[in-house]
């Protein structure tokens, strides 16, 4: 079968750099231009990074494709080009049929213009003609539930009622190719289920969908295939499952191990030193990732060079947004806690129960604190790991809200005796 | 805790199921195989570095419907929450006129021969406010997009295109005061009115094509924003907006004719008022002058087209 989308060889540099960067104004443009006869720096030598590289693929028509990667990886370039909306430096895309994106629900909505205007001017700016609006307008309505609201500008919406009018124009689209980048970040579930239902649809009509989402579980159960980028290359493109499996493996393997073996050169000072450190998960996965289940141990050894030092180790976790999540030291430790440690080789465990992170990567920051006052020594992002969700939940593809995600014990049961008032007691 | 809802919910529909037995069952069935044999034999697009030399007028007209939309949206939202409305599009030229007739007329004694000053300085101001709002909202309108041109393809040039043509709906406005005014000063019309649309439309291309390229430079360099209502002030000075040609002495007048807008006002007020014949010479300037302008900036607005997304 013919391809619908034809990648080959796609390159995208960008330039980075403080003088020649975005905002150049026009006296250092004509600056440049008047100096350029005597000086061999012509302003373009800055730094230079390749967003994208020689990146070639396929797609045949009906296919749904997810890109994965991490932040930076090339994903959204790559949909920028597909979308046509900047150039790229090298290599071409051929497409065999019309193009619609999401890239970001609610493009071109004016908050002073009604639901109704916004319809039509965000239809028209998504590719749809006046026509197609026309006769999908209803329908889009429907599926906003925005029907009283209509003739209310949009600023006097409410978030949801936002969000939900601007998918629904969006997903009425009707392109041979569907180019969507996380939507399934928006809305509520109830939402989020009617917009899976569209992709469903989408690509039950046929047509052909790329994804692009940082949500394993949503490419797994939505697409067949899954390309995978990595600093703008095309790392691995199979089979959807296969692919996220590797991603998620290599993400945990990102730094789950640190071992200097020499003492001379091993990380620290004259007075403690880091031998090894590294995330250990007790009864793991069978294919080796931590999830929000697995409970995990974060081992350290270290050398005490000075003996008859209360040492203790002190661990901070920084989660994907940065947020610290936690501080954690050996307070109940019942050996060696608050007592001077001898010159020698020690070795502390901190067990991290399972059903207590929530999912995320995770960077560790160990410290070596002396009487529990002075820190010795640091070393920030000693260990870095993630933890994945689990695939079990059905429904819900939204990241679990909080920074931690603990499973509580919670009761529910109903008090024998009260009797309800007749004319409040629904039942038959 | 909407999250415990819908798990409870999905576990009775289990809608994922659902759409991956749909996604699994279209790859090797026919609906593909229907779309993959309507696929053209060429690509539609071919997306390539550097393809933009072309002015690509086919592809703007492919997107006409996204111009109206947008020229719609903009005379739409001018005058929301505004008290007056679209009272401003009249207000702003005839206060202006007020003023400049005690300024010019009154205290400076420009002499507007047959017209009366108000009437000669309205019909200026007229077709004036309508060129420096063009070039400057035109001149603004890709910055103020920004968040269009990094989410969505359609060729820019609509963008300023948009801003020129809603600059219309307000002449056509402060052009129906004209009556009331020529009534009260008894000026009767002549055949000349049918003038009117073409100096128009070369006025609205001359805004266009600077208010396209100044756009374009916008987007890099942002120093244009400050620059523009300079610009504008300048102009109209040098544009015989509140005084007419004759008060400059003969032998300077060529200079004056080397502005485009020069012909379209002058000539403007022929159509408006009658009493001597069109300067066709004037007018030919103008127009030569526009499509070169046009065409210089629809050249090099195409040339740094592609690099919007990037830079803005």
């Amino acid at each position: 079968m013919r391809p619908i989308i034809k990648v080959e060889n796609l390159s995208k540099q960008y330039r980075i750099g403080t003088r020649d960067s975005a905002y150049t104004t026009l006296r250092e443009a004509l600056v440049a231009k008047a100096r350029a006869p005597f000086s061999r720096r012509n302003g373009h030598s800055d730094q230079t990074i390749w967003a994208l590289r020689d990146v070639s693929f396929e797609v045949k028509p009906g296919e749904v494709v997810g890109i994965i990667g991490r932040n930076g990886a090339g994903k959204s370039t790559l949909l920028k080009i597909l979308s046509r909306i900047t150039e790229p430096t090298t290599g071409f895309v051929d497409l065999y049929g019309r193009v619609g994106s999401l890239l970001e629900v609610g493009t071109g909505f004016h908050p002073e213009l009604t639901g109704r205007e916004n319809i039509f001017l965000n239809g028209s700016i998504l590719g749809m003609s006046h026509q197609e609006i026309q006769s999908r307008f209803d329908e889009i309505v429907a599926f906003a539930e925005v029907e009283q609201f209509l003739d209310t500008p949009v600023k006097r919406y409410s978030s949801g009622m936002y969000v939900r009018l601007a998918f629904a124009v969006a997903a009425h689209l009707q392109p041979e190719i569907l180019v969507v980048d996380e939507v399934l970040a928006v809305g509520d579930a109830q939402f989020q289920k009617k917009c899976l239902g569209k992709m469903g649809q989408v690509a039950r009509e046929g047509r052909t969908v790329l994804f692009v989402s940082h949500n394993m579980m949503a490419i797994q159960s939505l697409c067949r295939r899954a390309v995978w980028l990595d600093g703008g290359r095309v790392c691995a493109d199979a089979d959807a499952g296969q692919v996220v499996a590797d991603y998620l493996q290599r993400s945990f393997s990102a730094l789950a191990e640190q071992k200097w073996d020499d003492i001379e050169s091993a990380p620290g000072n004259d007075k403690v030193r880091i031998r090894s450190a590294r995330v250990r998960v007790e009864e793991g996965t069978p294919d080796g990732r931590i999830t929000v289940h697995t409970p995990l141990s974060l081992e350290f050894e270290y050398w005490n060079l000075v003996p008859d030092t209360c040492l203790n180790l002190s661990l901070v976790l920084h989660n994907e947004e940065g947020v610290l999540v936690l501080n954690t030291g050996p307070v109940k430790e019942p050996v060696w806690h608050g007592r001077p440690f001898p010159a020698g080789l020690f070795r502390s465990v901190c067990r991290i129960p399972g059903d207590f992170l929530n999912d995320s990567p995770y960077r560790v920051t160990l410290y070596v604190i002396k009487d529990q006052s002075t820190a010795l020594f640091v070393y920030p992002d000693i260990l870095m790991f993630e933890v994945c969700d689990t695939a079990e939940r059905a429904g819900w593809y939204g990241k679990w809200p909080g920074v931690v995600r603990p499973d509580f014990e919670w009761t529910t049961e109903q008090s024998a005796t009260s009797q309800l008032p007749q004319h409040l007691s629904n039942g038959r | 805790m909407p999250k415990l809802s819908s798990n409870v919910e999905t576990s009775l529909e289990n809608p994922i199921a659902q759409s991956t037995v749909t996604i699994k069952t279209t790859s090797d069935t026919q609906a593909s195989n229907t779309i993959a044999d309507t696929l053209p034999e060429q690509p539609l697009v071919r997306i390539a570095p550097g393809k933009s030399g072309a002015l690509r007028v086919r592809d703007v007209w492919a997107y006409r419907e996204l111009l109206y939309f947008l020229t719609w949206r903009d005379v739409k939202v001018r005058y929301k929450q505004t008290s007056l409305g679209a009272a401003w599009a009249i207000l702003q030229p005839l206060l202006t006129m007020l003023i400049f007739t005690l300024l010019f007329g009154k205290l400076a004694g420009i002499q507007s021969g047959d017209i009366p000053y108000p009437l000669f300085s309205y019909a200026g101001l007229l077709i004036w406010t309508f060129f420096a709002n063009a070039i400057s909202n035109s001149g603004n309108s890709l910055v103020s997009s920004a968040n269009l041109i990094t989410k969505v393809y359609f060729p820019r040039l609509i963008i300023p295109a948009a801003a020129v043509i809603a600059g219309l709906v307000d002449l056509g406005i402060a052009l129906i005061v004209l009556v009331p005014l020529m009534i009260y000063y008894r000026v009767s019309v002549g055949l000349g009115l049918v003038m009117i649309p073409l100096l128009v439309v070369i006025c609205a291309l001359l805004a266009l094509g600077i208010g396209m390229w100044l756009s374009a430079l916008n987007v890099k360099y942002r120093d244009i924003r400050y620059a523009i209502p300079f610009l504008i002030q300048l102009w109209m000075f040098a544009s015989p907006v509140i005084y007419p040609t004759s008060l400059l002495p003969e032998k300077w007048r060529w200079i004056l004719l080397l502005n485009p807008l020069t012909g379209i006002i002058v000539n403007f007020r022929i159509a408006l008022f009658g009493g001597q014949s069109f300067e066709w010479k004037s007018l030919g300037v103008s127009a030569v002058v526009t499509i070169f302008i046009l065409f210089y900036s629809a050249y090099s607005f195409r040339r740094m087209e592609r690099h919007f997304a990037d830079v803005v």
